[in-house]
């Protein structure tokens, strides 16, 4: 089962189409809406968390995305901006996964993304503002 | 007779750094050597010791001299980047202080602010070499007749910019924990209820104070590494409290002394001067500052060799005892049990947090080591020693 938030923008001469229920027909996908609007402009656009197979996932983007619909990923990830970081450890206060950790006994600040969950505490805890959230630049498509 | 085996000057130092012999130990270093050889002669074989910290300290800002405009103004308020500075001084100067926020900073109205913006963010922006926008209204005077200016400028275009830090490098600092049932925002960190974590802000047996516990070789005229440039003490810090318990090695087990310091920021750096912000808190500068310590004779060898599980300090509540002004320990901890990341508190194994980097403190100690092996750095004799 895969599953991402997905942002997808139609263009106005795309936005009158039933362009999401083939993801179901023909894609055997499921969606749940999050948030839906058109803009004054006729553009639509759609905040889904889309399910499926992997494979059918892909095949169902790359339909999308030749319906003329642009597709981004909603899905966030927090960095640490290394020139800022002044190694203190503030942080560690708040992180709950342990990704932000103090390395002994040296006492740098290590910052693991693999346990990191974006709850985004570290970011207003981190006294020279270090940490950012960023939308992920790994693209499934 | 002397009191000591082992007598030097801050002559006979200066002079083995022009010649290139002298012999310099980071703080950190000198504990094994003194562990090892013993005082007197660690005493004999090393000059000089440096230390290093790097921490917000709130008691920071910087005197700035804008230059004059056409026609003339007697500046009653100014502001940088839209930070207020205190302009109840001569017509164009004026002083950034590092915890002033940004005039439309929305403060604590949401809890926890966030107060991205202040003045140790302009002392960083300055010293980075940016551009920073000055506003500056007057009441108009015969001699000084306009009313408003506004211009850009920059560190290298100001007549003058000196940092000029009230109260810096605490020598020692309480261990803060929350013992309220709300999580609470302060100036030493995010501090869990019930006691979740214990913050604490010293860099310990890297942090000048606690090298020279009687302030024997530090007062007015000592050259120090500032914000990385060369800054000077130049008085006690306000708060200066030596007369605090202290342990049998001199080392005070709450806080005690301060240092006001002073230098040119022209020949500072963004790395060193580092604007930041504390949640719910407010704006400060964290200041980076290195102190050698001259090793005159054997007593002076024994302080610089203290090490963590030497020094201790008062675990406070900041949750309801600290702002209502009651002074109570909870324990007393040392900072190694502190740095070890954890410590028994209430029976309970409670995560310990640093607000102070000891990375930045080390590399401090050992950059101050380096100029003064290169020749760059000469010692400052003071003209008189702290008040001890």
């Amino acid at each position: 089962m895969y599953s991402k938030i997905l942002i997808l923008r139609f263009p106005k001469t795309e936005v009158h189409k039933p362009l999401v229920c083939h993801l179901v027909k023909d894609y055997s996908l499921t969606f749940n809406i999050l948030n839906a609007t058109i803009l004054p402009r006729k553009e639509g656009i759609m905040v889904l968390e889309l399910s499926g197979a992997r494979k059918n996932f892909m095949e169902g983007v790359k339909y999308l995305k030749n319906q003329g619909v642009h597709v981004q990923s909603a899905a966030r990830e927090i960095k640490r901006n290394n020139n800022k970081c002044i190694h203190c450890g503030a942080c560690t206060a708040v992180c709950p996964t342990g990704a932000l950790s103090i390395k002994r006994p040296e006492m740098y600040v290590e910052f693991d993304q693999k346990k990191c969950s974006v709850c985004e505490l570290c970011i207003p805890a981190c006294l020279p503002r270090a940490m950012e959230v960023r939308p992920t630049n790994k693209t499934f498509f | 007779m002397k009191k000591y085996k082992v007598n030097k000057t801050y002559k006979e130092i200066n002079d083995r750094i022009k010649s290139g012999e002298v012999v310099v130990a980071t703080a950190e270093e000198i504990i094994n050597i003194v562990k090892k050889e013993g005082p007197v002669e660690a005493a004999r074989q090393v000059d000089v010791v440096t230390t290093g910290t790097f921490s917000p300290m709130c008691s920071s800002g910087a005197f700035i001299n804008f230059g004059h405009s056409v026609p003339r103004i007697r500046a009653s308020s100014v502001w940088l980047n839209k930070v207020p500075a205190y302009a109840g001084i001569a017509a164009v100067d004026c002083y950034i202080g590092a915890t002033e926020t940004c005039e439309d900073d929305p403060l604590n109205k949401v809890y926890p602010g966030e107060f991205r913006y202040g003045g140790g963010h302009v002392i960083q922006d300055l010293v980075a070499k940016k551009k920073i926008h000055l506003k500056s209204t007057s009441y108009g005077t015969s001699c000084y007749p306009n009313r408003m200016i506004e211009k850009e400028i920059t560190l290298r275009t100001l007549p003058s910019a000196t940092l000029c830090n009230p109260r810096n490098c605490y020598q020692n600092y309480n261990a803060a924990v929350n013992l309220t049932n709300k999580t609470i925002y302060t100036y030493m960190g995010t501090l869990k209820p019930k006691a979740g974590n214990i913050n604490y802000c010293t860099s310990g047996e890297l942090s000048p104070l606690f090298n020279d516990p009687y302030y024997k070789t530090i007062g007015l005229g000592t050259k120090i590494f500032l914000g990385g440039g060369t800054g000077y003490v130049s008085w006690q810090g306000t708060q200066h409290n030596p007369s605090v318990k202290r342990t049998k090695r001199g080392i005070p087990v709450e806080p005690a002394g301060t240092l006001w310091v002073m230098g040119d920021m022209k020949k500072m750096s963004p790395k060193w001067l580092v604007g930041v912000s504390l949640q719910g808190y407010g704006c400060s500068l964290a200041v980076g500052i290195g102190i050698p310590i001259p090793i005159l004779n054997e007593e002076i060898a024994k302080f610089v060799a203290v090490s963590d599980e030497d020094i201790l300090t008062q675990i406070v509540d900041y949750g309801h005892d600290y702002p209502n002004g009651i002074s109570k320990s909870y324990g007393q901890v040392s900072y190694a049990e502190l740095k070890s990341g954890h410590i028994q508190f209430r029976g309970e194994s409670t995560p310990t947090v640093p607000m102070s980097s000891v990375v930045k403190a080390r590399e401090i100690a050992a950059t101050l080591k380096n100029w003064i092996m290169e020749g760059k750095f000469s010692l400052g004799e003071p003209q008189f020693t702290l008040p001890n």
